[in-house]
């Protein structure tokens, strides 16, 4: 390796652009496999995506959520996407950035879902993320609540839990809480 | 008193690179000269000064190598001194960089250490080129991650696909976790690079956030929900820093607060720093050990004296002291140091053009791709939004969208039929322009 060296001190002194283009920014693996999973995306009507920081930053992104069918039949909500470099390795970060009267979402916007935390698996993608929060709507569970209040409600007195769903959609007080309109 | 002179300050280096042996590497030439050249021409990068990156800095610079630098962005902590032995208590604040090229300077006569106070990130892709080897003392796999998608970013295949050897740039890697610890020598093109082998690492603990906030069983579950879930709570907006005590001390009482509602013992400062910061208590021989095996290798891959690791060496001390090598092989279809598909165009392909082109590309036959270049996405199939975004590219010379560069790397990503079984794929392809270096192609037909 030595003989390299000292060749390659020569040749620093002659043509410093010898093989064209030293990369400037360089992708890193996680953005690769990131860019496969946007590119394959295929969402149902209910869910749409959108990238703030426009079309070459696939990082940072959004999803709007319209469930189609239950309890939150109507309503519009957000979801903020954050990919990080390692990414498959680390689950991306998701918050719900909609205040929502929900089991398994609580008001700060954390969201609990398996796949977003222990379940996550690097061979899962995008996609199955999406899927999995529009589940949440689909099918609020009381067994994993990250606001036991609802949970409870959901358990002991379903009717209730729809009346307050929509009155938290339509923009109203549950309890101490307001929730804006998100229809 | 004897009369005999005192030792040569090289008398052990002497003994590996000035006679030859039977585990030598193939172009090794022993002899005064090759000493020599090892201290004027090889350039050692240190990744790192912390508990690796100073033992790697002393062990360099015994081992011969005089032109030494070091890259670290943190300054020195009280918790640094048990085994960072470079520094002192009055040294507490200042940058590890700089301090540890200072002590080393002072001890060892004729090295010269370069500091660079600040992120890898920070650096030009051509400063990491400078140096002929790069030892890494890091701590973390984003940072291992970007390193060598750096050095690799150097590596060059001439058109029957084989690495080209000028153009590799040898790392050797080393991390530390209590008692255990490992080595790797990684030469891009030859040994597998670290994304080669990134599916290797088990998956991180996580915990479900219902857990934290219904049913914690441990004392992890209450640091945890005092970290992830109260801290937003009261703090909303401000970022949690785990680097400030205040911080620290915050979630500490109130991981308290909450173990003692659930009857849930072993909440210590301590534990909260391990859970919330991933800390596992740093040992320094299990450093020595480490920095030792990647010193020795760095050796080696300079001067050829001996047959290099190949290529990962673990070590554990929780119990007597376990090593072992396995050679791990590469992913030839690696992203980041493979040899990707070499196309070859004229620069006045258009963009669409190349995409209906690696349809029938035989070593490719991807359908419906989206390509992306240095960060750039030119053109995405879906989502509808992007494809939108991107669909004007389409019209344009790919030889313009690639900023007229005679060749370069870019991605693709499409459907993939393989014995009549379709699979999305992810492909690297190292296009080259021709015409381009010089001789004008007279023959331009402009192809199917």
């Amino acid at each position: 390796m030595i003989r390299l060296f000292k060749v390659k001190e020569k040749q620093k002194e002659l043509a410093e652009n010898a093989n064209g283009g030293s990369p400037i920014r360089k992708q890193t693996a996680g953005e690769l496999r990131l860019h496969k999973d946007i590119s394959e995306l295929n969402l149902p009507k209910s869910c749409s995506i959108s990238f703030p920081n426009g079309k070459d930053d696939l990082m940072n992104f959004e999803v709007s959520i319209r469930p189609d069918e239950g309890y939150y039949l109507g309503g519009t909500f957000l979801f903020s996407f954050q990919v990080s470099p390692t990414y498959p390795h680390e689950a991306p970060k998701v918050k719900c950035k909609t205040k929502v009267y929900h089991p398994n979402i609580d008001l700060e916007g954390n969201v609990c879902l398996n796949i977003l935390r222990e379940d996550w698996k690097p061979v899962l993608n995008i996609n199955t993320v999406i899927y999995g929060l529009y589940h949440l709507f689909t099918e609020p569970n009381y067994e994993d609540p990250l606001n036991h209040d609802a949970a409870a409600v959901l358990r002991d007195n379903p009717k209730m839990f729809e009346s307050n769903v929509r009155r938290a959609m339509y923009g109203g007080y549950v309890g101490q809480t307001y929730f804006q309109r998100c229809m | 008193m004897a009369d005999t002179a005192p030792p040569s300050k090289s008398r052990d280096l002497d003994k590996l690179l000035l006679r030859p042996g039977n585990l030598v590497g193939p172009t090794f030439d022993p002899g005064v000269q090759l000493r020599d050249d090892l201290q004027e021409y090889a350039r050692v990068l240190v990744v790192g000064a912390g508990g690796l990156g100073c033992e790697l800095l002393k062990d360099l610079a015994l081992s011969g190598f005089k032109n030494l630098e070091v890259i670290d962005m943190d300054r020195i902590e009280v918790t640094n001194l048990n085994r960072q032995f470079l520094f002192r208590l009055e040294d507490v604040g200042k940058p590890k960089a700089e301090v540890a090229a200072k002590r080393v300077m002072e001890r060892i006569s004729g090295v010269n250490i370069v500091p660079h106070f600040c992120r890898i990130e920070d650096k030009d892709i051509g400063f990491y080129n400078d140096f002929n080897i790069i030892a890494l003392g890091l701590d973390s796999i984003e940072a291992r991650s970007y390193i060598n998608a750096v050095a690799c970013s150097f590596l060059e295949y001439d058109s029957d696909d084989n690495p080209r050897e000028e153009t590799m740039k040898p790392m050797v890697d080393g991390g530390t976790e209590g008692f255990k610890g490992h080595a790797r020598v990684i030469v891009p093109g030859v040994t597998p690079c670290f994304e080669c082998t990134i599916w290797l690492f088990p998956p991180q603990v996580k915990f479900p956030l219902c857990t934290l906030a219904e049913t914690p069983r441990n004392a992890a579950h209450c640091i945890e929900y005092a970290h992830l879930i109260k801290w937003d709570e009261a703090h909303s907006g401000k970022a949690f820093d785990p680097d400030n005590p205040d911080h620290m001390k915050w979630v500490y009482d109130e991981a308290v607060k909450r173990a003692e509602l659930f009857g849930i013992p072993g909440v210590t400062y301590s534990l909260t720093q391990g859970v919330v910061k991933n800390i596992i208590p740093a040992i320094a021989s299990t450093n020595a050990i480490i920095s030792a095996a990647c010193t020795l290798e760095t050796l080696k891959i300079a001067s050829g004296c001996s047959k290099t690791l190949s290529n990962y060496l673990t070590y554990n001390g929780v119990e007597g002291l376990h090593t072992k090598v396995t050679e791990f092989v590469k992913d030839k279809d690696c992203l980041v140091c493979g040899p990707g598909v070499l196309i070859e165009l004229d620069t006045t392909v258009t963009l669409k053009k190349f995409i209906n082109m690696l349809e029938e590309h035989p070593k490719l036959l991807m359908t419906k791709a989206s390509i992306t270049y240095h960060g750039k996405n030119l053109y995405m199939q879906a989502p509808p939004v992007l494809e939108e975004m991107t669909r004007s590219n389409l019209e344009l010379p790919l030889y313009d969208l690639m900023d007229k560069i005679p060749k370069d790397v870019l991605h693709a990503t499409g459907t993939i039929e393989k014995d009549n079984k379709k699979s999305s794929g992810l492909r690297k392809l190292r296009v080259v322009f021709k015409g381009v270096d010089g001789v004008i192609d007279m023959d331009m037909a402009g192809g199917a």
